[in-house]
């Protein structure tokens, strides 16, 4: 028997708090125009910041590099993941750390499948470049505007980016270019 | 009498030489390529090549169970391998939720602490090897077997020790450990003088290493620098301070910090680290509890091998743990450690089975490496050797 609301006859319940703000949200809001729907949880110790518009993580992380209540002068690192079964696709976490406030965050983005951009990051931070270089090689996701957007760690010859999903493990015999096949075993 | 006419002036310093250094060349210190460009002497652009070492490690441990994978993050940074072990068990860890009791979590900070020195005898015997100062490499690796053997004698191994795993370690500290421990412990401020004996007042030394390399302050952070290479330059920043882990807020040391950031500074930070190490593990050594050294949570540990061969229940956790592994729930965790290298982390993320969905080491020299075009244009090729050493690289960690 499903339970309906009071009845009439009840003084009507008082309708409960919002539960208050992440300063991180209102901040956020107030300092990156144009910014709306950022979400905030806190799991296993981390803060993880969602940003649903990716194309404004540059703007974001500019925002909390340079104003003075949050400071997150370190980028940590970036890292992707291929979520196979949900799109959009790839995960990417930028993780930020301030020295001054000793706070660390997790910003993350999703990017679709097809075609995935990000504006870069290196605009802000240098030692993006390497970072973003192993993300378009893993991933194949691509950072508009990044100097020189090539592979880093796999050989020149693979095609392919190894950290996807649909991507093989391996086992297959790989032979340098010209190599003689012709092997008797 | 005809006019001799002067031979017309060639240009000739119209072109660049563009050479490679590496990937296979004593000084860089493993298999790092460097396409230098060179004036002359002087380098006008540097660009490193890496990925000679890659060997597709994370992408292994995403087929791997987490305690299977444990063996694979040792060859990393296989100059101080038990650090990788531990950043990769304290993020498994976070990620299921278990706590570590004292005992084991000290014995870690001692097998992470004598992994780092055995980094940094390395980097101080082969940097001062590549500048000419062949003895300290001698001593550093005479030394640096004191520690393997302490290494050794408690997991087996003396490179890819293994010993940290998830949910504590693979077994106790063996009798006898813990007075080979304080016999080595006691020596290492000595061993550490004669390095210093050797190098710190040394002219040649200082001409090589004073004013070659600077990195600002800003210039470190903006280029994600971590570690001693970022502290040489100024910046207080070392995640054993800022983040604990394993009960390090409860130790006694102290973070030395450079004030110009070139490679004189980088060695004085790392000497003085290892100080600090050796008083790290005075102070374990002294203090070190008794008491379990794993969670004691038959979900993720092995019973003593001696329940599996009496009781039924041992028996079957033993073969589930083996041939399955244990299960992390869905979620993600990411934990900092302070590597040898600089900051060292592992962001693993768990979808409920029994292998990680993603596992992603943030490598410090992989991310300090980007510094060395910076240090080298515009300085001479020697000094390239001087500032490769100085950021204290290896390749394992760089390429994965």
């Amino acid at each position: 028997m499903s339970d309906s609301a009071p009845a009439a006859a009840d003084t009507p319940a008082e309708s409960p708090e919002p539960p208050p703000e992440h300063p991180l949200v209102v901040a956020l809001r107030e300092g990156v125009t144009g910014l709306s729907g950022v979400t905030v949880t806190e799991s296993r110790g981390m803060t993880l910041a969602h940003i649903p518009d990716a194309g404004r993580i540059v703007d974001v992380c500019r925002f909390l590099k340079t104003d003075g209540d949050w400071e997150f002068v370190m980028l940590i690192d970036i890292v992707a993941v291929d979520h196979r079964d949900s799109e959009p696709r790839f995960g990417l976490t930028y993780t930020l750390h301030s020295i001054s406030k000793n706070q660390r965050i997790f910003l993350k983005i999703r990017v679709p499948g097809g075609a995935a951009v990000v504006p870069t990051m290196t605009t802000l931070w240098s030692g993006a470049n390497w970072m973003e270089r192993e993300v378009f090689d893993m991933f194949g996701v691509r950072f508009a505007g990044h100097p020189d957007l090539r592979k880093i760690l796999t050989p020149d010859d693979l095609e392919g980016h190894p950290l996807r999903k649909d991507f093989p493990l391996g086992n297959v015999d790989v032979w340098p270019e010209g190599a003689d096949t012709n092997v008797a075993r | 009498m005809t006019d001799i006419e002067l031979r017309p002036s060639r240009d000739l310093d119209a072109e660049t030489l563009t050479i490679n250094m590496g990937p296979q060349h004593p000084s860089t210190h493993g298999v790092l390529r460097l396409v230098l460009e060179l004036d002359g002497e002087t380098v006008v652009n540097c660009q490193p090549v890496v990925g000679y070492l890659h060997t597709g490690i994370e992408k292994e441990l995403e087929y791997k169970t987490f305690q299977q994978g444990m063996v694979l993050t040792d060859r990393m940074d296989y100059t101080a391998a038990s650090c990788n072990n531990l950043a990769y068990a304290l993020a498994v860890e976070k990620l299921i939720g278990i706590q570590i009791p004292p005992r084991g979590q000290m014995v870690r900070v001692m097998i992470a602490e004598m992994s780092r020195l055995t980094g940094h005898m390395i980097w101080v015997g082969t940097h001062a090897l590549d500048l000419g100062a062949m003895t300290v490499f001698l001593y550093s690796m005479q030394d640096r077997e004191r520690f393997m053997d302490l290494i050794e004698m408690a997991s087996g191994h003396r490179l890819t020790p293994t010993y940290i795993r998830v949910g504590g370690l693979s077994d106790d500290l063996p009798d006898g450990w813990l007075e080979n421990a304080r016999e080595v412990v006691a020596l290492l401020p000595g061993m550490i003088d004669q390095y210093e004996g050797l190098l710190t007042n040394n002219a040649i030394w200082m001409s090589r290493t004073q004013g070659i390399g600077t990195i600002t302050a800003a210039e470190a952070l903006d280029l994600g620098l971590t570690g001693p290479s970022l502290r040489g330059s100024g910046v207080a920043y070392d995640v054993r301070k800022a983040l604990p882990y394993c009960g390090y807020e409860n130790f006694d040391f102290k973070i030395p910090v450079g004030e110009t950031g070139d490679v004189f500074d980088r060695y004085l930070v790392r000497v003085a680290e290892m100080r600090q190490s050796a008083s790290i593990l005075k102070q374990a050594l002294d203090n070190l509890p008794d008491g379990p050294y794993d969670c004691q949570d038959a979900k993720y540990i092995r019973p003593p091998k001696i329940e599996t061969m009496l009781r039924m229940e041992q028996l079957i956790h033993h073969f589930l743990l083996v041939t399955e592994g244990f299960k992390a729930p869905r979620g993600e965790a990411y934990v900092a450690t302070e590597g040898a290298k600089g900051e060292l982390g592992f962001y693993v993320v768990g979808d409920g089975s029994n292998k990680p969905y993603r596992a992603h080491m943030r490598s410090p020299s992989f991310i300090n490496l980007q510094a060395l075009p910076k240090m080298c244009v515009g300085r001479m090729v020697a000094d390239v050797v001087a500032c490769i050493g100085s950021l204290d690289i290896v390749l394992g960690e760089v390429d994965r």
